[in-house]
């Protein structure tokens, strides 16, 4: 890993003029990418993960959106770039992968020809037959059989596994440094969804891709990152190593959602856990923690929010936002000897 | 496509029997004069009257004047009751005026719409958009009746910009053939120029939003290319239906007023003409003749919709 990162967030703020007024989807998130490296992006529907991955290459910008803070790639600011030098970025420095292969396709057009579109649309040298070629090379290295015939395929003739494995294919058509994925494996079988993400990682780990992975399943997570960030409400609640996210969570909201997995190797328990409550509207969030409603943990100082900060003094680049001491952390997470969240008092008890 | 072609020529077979049949049947509800008649004149004798009713048959049963009637249609035999002239001479000599009419307004409204729905949608929201709305509404809510007279009368006789009203052959002098169509064929035109730019306005605007336009756009490609190649294109199919029913359904003579009133003897006028003398063997012939392109360029449509949208395939032999 070199020390020089490919991506710098710094203080991202994103937020959308509603009739309802200012709606601060993302608020104040940071995080740096290594060549070679993934960082995932956790939360909830809603938690501003998706906003943070598409301002990254300006896909929200417009005159509703309030975009501040700072994105660089390799030391150049993109938040406040041009339209010709995004347009240059995307797809040649940063490939996208989207959440669902069925529509991300345009319907009327060959999947060939629309990978093709986006190799010319950067390098007007290269052929039609040129190009053609590269995506069948392409559609061979993200294993799609029979890439020949395959390329002069329409969209809807395709599965979803294999719109998936195209839409990769088109992503890293024009040879990116920086992957963004967004919940690549959402809308696929749980079958399908193993093969992708082994197909993301041996990409990872071969090309040496950095990989922004953005999902709502740490399964997922546990598979692949090296670093996450768990986003809740908009802002980062809890950063650090897999590691660190897995076996010594901060947050409770972390805790809710490592509770709420379901492991094979675990006995099976009575009822799903779950989190208590839905997450708040970004448009009326309580003061102080948003995750407060919700927390069974709550206590006097959480109409207070803390800063992201390392409160671990072991590891530094861990942090949360969460006024309860380590060891109060540690002793309450643990809900029947497995890390989780509790049901909150006044919820009656299935 | 055979498959697909039998089908639609089984349906269109359909479509005029039914049409036929409910013209016949409105056309013998309607209170009216005996048509013998009104054949015969103010002052005919009723021996007259009754031998014209036997001629044209209109003493039999109505189920035996029906098949009779459409017989005569198959073979041409279709004759109008004054003057008695074939119909299908007259549906010919109109078909001219009436396809110039409709080619030329059909590209103009066509170009028009799309243009103005193309700015409107792209500029959403700003004053280009504000103004094309105006123009747009405007021009759907001017009745061709209004239209036409105050065109005729500003830029025909007051200022003496085109010629007045009627229509030239383009074989006798394609000049004067353009120059007299001009007006009409905008007068047709704007009400569906309206109409097609707000509607594909909106179906832009619902494409953008689409989950494949963000991925063009994360392909790196330029605004105009995006725009054209993905949002307008995947607009146009919903168009492409409006324009076929719209230009069959003018083919078949529905432009009744334009023609009447810039005095372009096609098949409108020629309809116009069989409903105020209540001739049933005229209506009879318009009514199937509008119909048949009716349902032909419904069938173009569907063709042009497997062409448009590879997810339609025609004859169910989807791979």
């Amino acid at each position: 890993m070199s020390a020089e990162p490919l991506l710098s967030v710094q203080d991202l703020r994103v937020g959308f003029a509603t009739e309802g007024g200012l709606l601060q989807a993302v608020d104040g998130v940071n995080f740096e990418l290594r060549a070679g490296e993934v960082v995932a992006i956790v939360g909830e529907s809603g938690s501003g993960k998706s906003v943070t991955a598409q301002t990254i290459i300006g896909l929200t910008r417009s005159k509703n959106t309030r975009i501040e803070g700072s994105v660089k790639l390799a030391g150049e600011e993109l938040i406040e770039a041009d339209d010709a030098t995004l347009r240059r970025l995307r797809g040649e420095e940063i490939g996208m992968v989207f959440q669902d292969p069925m529509t991300s396709f345009n319907p009327v057009y060959r999947i060939g020809a629309q990978i093709v579109e986006a190799i010319r649309a950067h390098q007007g040298e290269v052929g039609k037959e040129e190009a053609r070629r590269r995506v069948i090379d392409l559609f061979e290295s993200v294993g799609i059989p029979e890439a020949e015939r395959r390329v002069d395929a329409y969209p809807h003739e395709f599965s979803g596994g294999m719109r998936q494995r195209a839409m990769i294919a088109m992503a890293l058509a024009l040879e990116p440094e920086v992957l963004i994925a967004d919940e690549p494996t959402t809308a696929l079988d749980v079958t399908i969804q193993a093969q992708i993400l082994r197909l993301l990682e041996d990409l990872n780990r071969q090309r040496g891709l950095a990989t922004i992975l953005i999902t709502h399943d740490l399964g997922v997570v546990a598979e692949i990152a090296d670093r996450v960030l768990v986003m809740y409400a908009g802002k980062v609640v809890e950063q650090g190593t897999l590691d660190e996210i897995f076996y010594d969570p901060q947050h409770p909201y972390t805790w809710g959602l490592l509770g709420s997995l379901t492991r094979i190797d675990r006995p099976r328990p009575h009822r799903l856990p779950q989190i208590a409550g839905s997450p708040p509207s970004l448009t009326d969030l309580p003061q102080g923690c948003p995750f407060r409603p919700r927390c069974p943990h709550e206590f006097s100082k959480c109409t207070e929010y803390p800063g992201l900060e390392a409160r671990l003094p072991e590891a530094p680049g861990h942090c949360d936002r969460c006024w309860l001491t380590p060891e109060e952390k540690r002793a309450k997470r643990l809900v029947e000897g497995q890390i989780g969240l509790e049901a909150p008092q006044e919820a009656p008890r299935a | 496509m055979l498959r697909f072609i039998v089908r639609r020529l089984a349906g269109m077979v359909l479509v005029l029997f039914v049409v036929s049949l409910l013209v016949f049947l409105v056309f013998n509800v309607v209170p009216n004069s005996p048509p013998a008649q009104r054949l015969a004149g103010k002052n005919a004798t009723p021996v007259l009257v009754k031998s014209i009713e036997e001629e044209w048959g209109f003493d039999k049963s109505l189920p035996v004047q029906y098949v009779t009637m459409i017989k005569k249609v198959f073979t041409g035999e279709l004759t109008q009751y004054s003057p008695r002239v074939p119909v299908d001479d007259r549906i010919k000599e109109g078909i001219p005026a009436t396809l110039s009419l409709s080619i030329g307004a059909g590209i103009i409204w066509l170009s028009f719409g799309l243009l103005l729905g193309y700015f409107a949608a792209i500029r959403a929201g700003g004053w280009l958009d504000r103004v094309l709305t105006g123009v747009a509404i405007a021009g759907v809510s001017i009745p061709v009746l209004l239209l036409a007279p105050v065109l005729i009368y500003f830029l025909t006789y007051k200022f003496e910009i085109f010629p007045s009203p009627g229509y030239v052959g383009w074989t006798e002098d394609p000049w004067e053939w353009f120059t007299h169509l001009i007006l009409p064929w905008f007068t047709l035109a704007v009400l569906s120029i309206g109409f097609y730019s707000r509607v594909l306005r909106s179906n832009m605007l619902d494409v953008m939003n689409e989950d494949y336009v963000r991925t063009a756009k994360a392909k790196g490609l330029s605004e105009r290319r995006v725009m054209t190649r993905h949002v307008l294109r995947n607009s146009l199919i919903p168009i492409i239906t409006l324009f076929g029913l719209d230009f069959g359904a003018t083919i078949a003579g529905t432009a009744i007023i334009t023609e009447v009133l810039y005095d372009i003897d096609g098949i409108g006028y020629y309809a116009a003409e069989a409903v105020s003398k209540f001739e049933l063997p005229p209506i009879m012939g318009i009514t199937l003749y509008g119909a048949f392109f009716v349902v032909f360029f419904n069938t173009l449509v569907d063709i042009a919709y497997a062409y448009l949208d590879p997810r339609v395939r025609l004859g169910g032999t989807a791979r």
